[in-house]
């Protein structure tokens, strides 16, 4: 294997396609245009399925049709098409298919525009569409991680017949650095044995997300609550740099966490005992490790390119064991390593350590 | 003593299960119809259907084979996704006027337009049957409905869309008619528009639609009878019976 120059959007959908992509359906929309463009070309030349629909609306429900076969069936979109999608999204867990969705965000809310931004970690993480569900995500920093998760998204999906979404902010999408797209997986034919493809010699077979009664779908609901707290057990994916005697962590995912890391670097050559913890999987949430290391850390900063959202999860997961500060910057807006270091510097100031070994409280600073 | 001969018996293709329908419905002559062309075609073990939203939702629960439930009007995306990854099995799809003509109206056409060699069986009653009778896009001028109360006023609330007609139009669509449920004679005219559309499908020729004209006698206000005559005398003036499109061979594939 050799590493080449990738295209964000281009690497995930070949990452896709080796993968052993069936059907993609998609709608476009930047910044994850290219990744609809690539698979126009890339799908029908392997004899796969490839359908631009006339909406997301559309889009996602091809894929909720394919998915009932159990094959590997994907589609892309941003933050105007996730929100058109969110009805097929809830359908697709409700019914408990695997289905694999990539979120490369831009600016919101409305139009917004299509700049680089993180402002759909609410809309994915937390629900995604309609009644009580979370898909799994997977945030990926650099192109060959994205290329990496992509393939794990598949498999996690089919795993646990469930809908995986991949959150890539548009610089992720639109930029390109060295990457090795992985091996042609050969995969069997054959449907999955819950799956649709005919009744023949056996009784037929129902897929669907309606339960009448409330007890019948209670049960499904918790039989779904079961699955996540099974995946939130098995699942959870983060990495760290510096975190062993930090005095500070920065928490960031995707993008951002690149410029952090910069900052952390240096911060750490000015002799600042920071580290980075990284988040992969944004649901679930890498908690577990995040909460280890509260009482160790001085502080936390969580640095998004949005108002705010992530950092509720680090809230849930420090508790009061450790002040957790916020710095981001919106609309598409990329934050500089320097802005980043002087809201570390801010952090490490306001939260050092009192005279009778007290945390000084918590004051959100905002840019 | 006389011998007992069964002259019609239950379709291998419908389940035994007891329907959930009004008295009077003509859903369950749908169902029938559906089951029976699938079986007559041989076609019921590699069938899979797409049931919509509207009274119609449990359709798999009477209809013997693969089925999955789709979300309101997207039963003709739902149909495409299958029918390209498995595109030799025979894709079917049950939908109501308010999930077909309203909110669905989107997917139906584009359906059609790409040609996609699926079957859609379209029960227009006029009226919103599950959500308790609201008015439809397909309701004709004057009719009462719980959401237009002093009858439609197509002024105010427009008026009804053929939906047969604007698919006719879909260069992808190879076959479409409109039959109804009123009658014995209509029904099986009804029969013969289904196995057409199958045998299209199953030719792989492209998209095919069946309307079938049928009543709601609770939503209606009317007795059963009522609501056959009423069919009759209100929809068929509205929606034209007949056949619209019968592209025999299909449509040409084009090269390039
Ligand atoms: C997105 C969405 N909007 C609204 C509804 C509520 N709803 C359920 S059935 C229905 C109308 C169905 O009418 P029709 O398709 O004519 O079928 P019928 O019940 O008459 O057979 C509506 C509006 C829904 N389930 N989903
Ligand atoms: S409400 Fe109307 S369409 Fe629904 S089952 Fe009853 S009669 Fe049939």
């Amino acid at each position: 294997m050799t590493r080449e120059l990738l295209k964000g959007n281009e690497a995930i959908a070949e990452a896709a396609v080796r993968a052993g992509l069936d059907a993609y359906f998609g709608y476009p929309i930047t910044p994850q245009t290219e990744l609809l463009e690539y698979l126009a070309r890339r799908m029908p030349e392997l004899g796969r399925a490839f359908v631009q629909a006339e909406s997301e609306v559309a889009a996602i429900n091809m894929v909720y049709g394919a998915a009932c076969t159990g094959r590997r069936v994907m589609t892309s979109s941003s933050g105007p098409g996730i929100s058109l999608m969110q009805e097929g999204l809830s359908y697709i867990a409700g019914a408990e298919l695997p289905a694999v969705v990539v979120d490369v965000m831009r600016g919101g809310p409305g139009l917004g525009n299509i700049a680089a931004c993180q402002s759909d970690y609410f809309q994915v993480t937390r629900s995604a569409g309609h009644g009580d569900f979370r898909p799994l995500t997977l945030a990926p920093a650099t192109i060959q991680e994205a290329i990496d998760l992509t393939g794990l998204a598949f498999d996690l999906a089919e795993r646990y017949r469930m809908l995986v979404i991949l959150l890539v902010d548009g610089n992720l999408g639109q930029m390109m650095e060295p990457a090795e797209s992985p091996p042609f997986r050969q995969r069997e034919p054959s449907l999955p044995e819950w799956a649709l493809g005919g009744a023949e010699g056996r009784p037929p077979r129902i897929i669907t997300s309606i339960y009448l009664q409330p007890e019948a779908l209670e049960r499904h609901n918790l039989a779904l609550q079961a699955k996540l707290a099974a995946i939130a057990e098995r699942e959870q994916r983060s990495s760290g740099m510096y975190l062993e005697d930090a005095d500070l962590i920065v928490v960031a995912f995707g993008s951002a966490a690149r410029v952090a890391q910069n900052a952390v670097e240096a911060a750490r050559a000015r002799g600042m005992a920071v580290g980075l913890f990284r988040p992969i999987t944004l649901s679930p949430f890498p908690s577990r490790r995040l909460a280890r290391l509260a009482p160790r850390a001085r502080a936390f900063l969580v640095v998004e390119m949005n108002a705010g959202q992530m950092i509720e999860d680090v809230r849930l997961a420090v508790g009061e064991r450790a002040p957790v500060r916020f710095y981001g910057r919106m609309g598409g807006v990329e934050m500089l390593p320097d802005e980043v270091v002087q809201a570390i510097e801010q952090t490490m100031h306001d939260t050092r350590v009192t005279k009778n070994g007290a945390r000084r409280l918590d004051v959100e600073v905002r840019s | 003593m006389i011998a007992e001969t069964c002259v019609y018996e239950r379709p291998v293709g419908l389940t035994a299960a007891h329907t959930h329908y009004c008295p009077g419905c003509t859903h369950g002559i749908a169902h029938r119809l559906t089951a029976e062309t699938l079986e007559e075609l041989g076609i019921l073990g590699r069938t899979i259907g797409v049931a919509s939203v509207g009274c119609s939702v449990f359709a798999y629960n009477y209809i013997a084979c693969d089925f999955v439930g789709a979300a309101h009007g997207r039963a003709p995306a739902v149909a495409t996704g299958l029918k390209r990854v498995l595109p030799d099995r025979i894709i079917f799809t049950y939908q109501g006027d308010g999930d077909l003509a309203s909110i669905g109206l989107g997917e139906v056409l584009h359906a059609a337009a790409r040609g996609e060699s699926i079957t859609v069986i379209f029960i227009n009653n006029a009226i919103y049957g599950m959500t308790g009778g609201q008015m439809a896009p397909t309701s004709p001028p004057g009719m009462v409905t719980s959401s237009s109360p002093g009858g439609r006023n197509p002024q105010q609330m427009g008026y009804p869309i053929r939906v047969s007609e604007l698919v006719a139009q879909m260069e992808g669509a190879v076959y479409v008619a409109r039959r109804s449920l009123h009658n014995p004679t209509e029904i099986r005219k009804a029969k013969k528009a289904l196995h057409l559309a199958f045998e299209h499908q199953i030719a792989g020729h492209g998209f095919t639609m069946v309307e079938l004209l049928s009543n709601c006698p609770t939503n209606w206000g009317l007795t059963p009878i009522e609501s056959l005559r009423w069919i009759e005398e209100r929809m068929i003036p509205v929606f034209p019976l007949g056949e619209l499109k019968n592209v025999g061979g299909g449509r040409l594939k084009v090269e390039g």
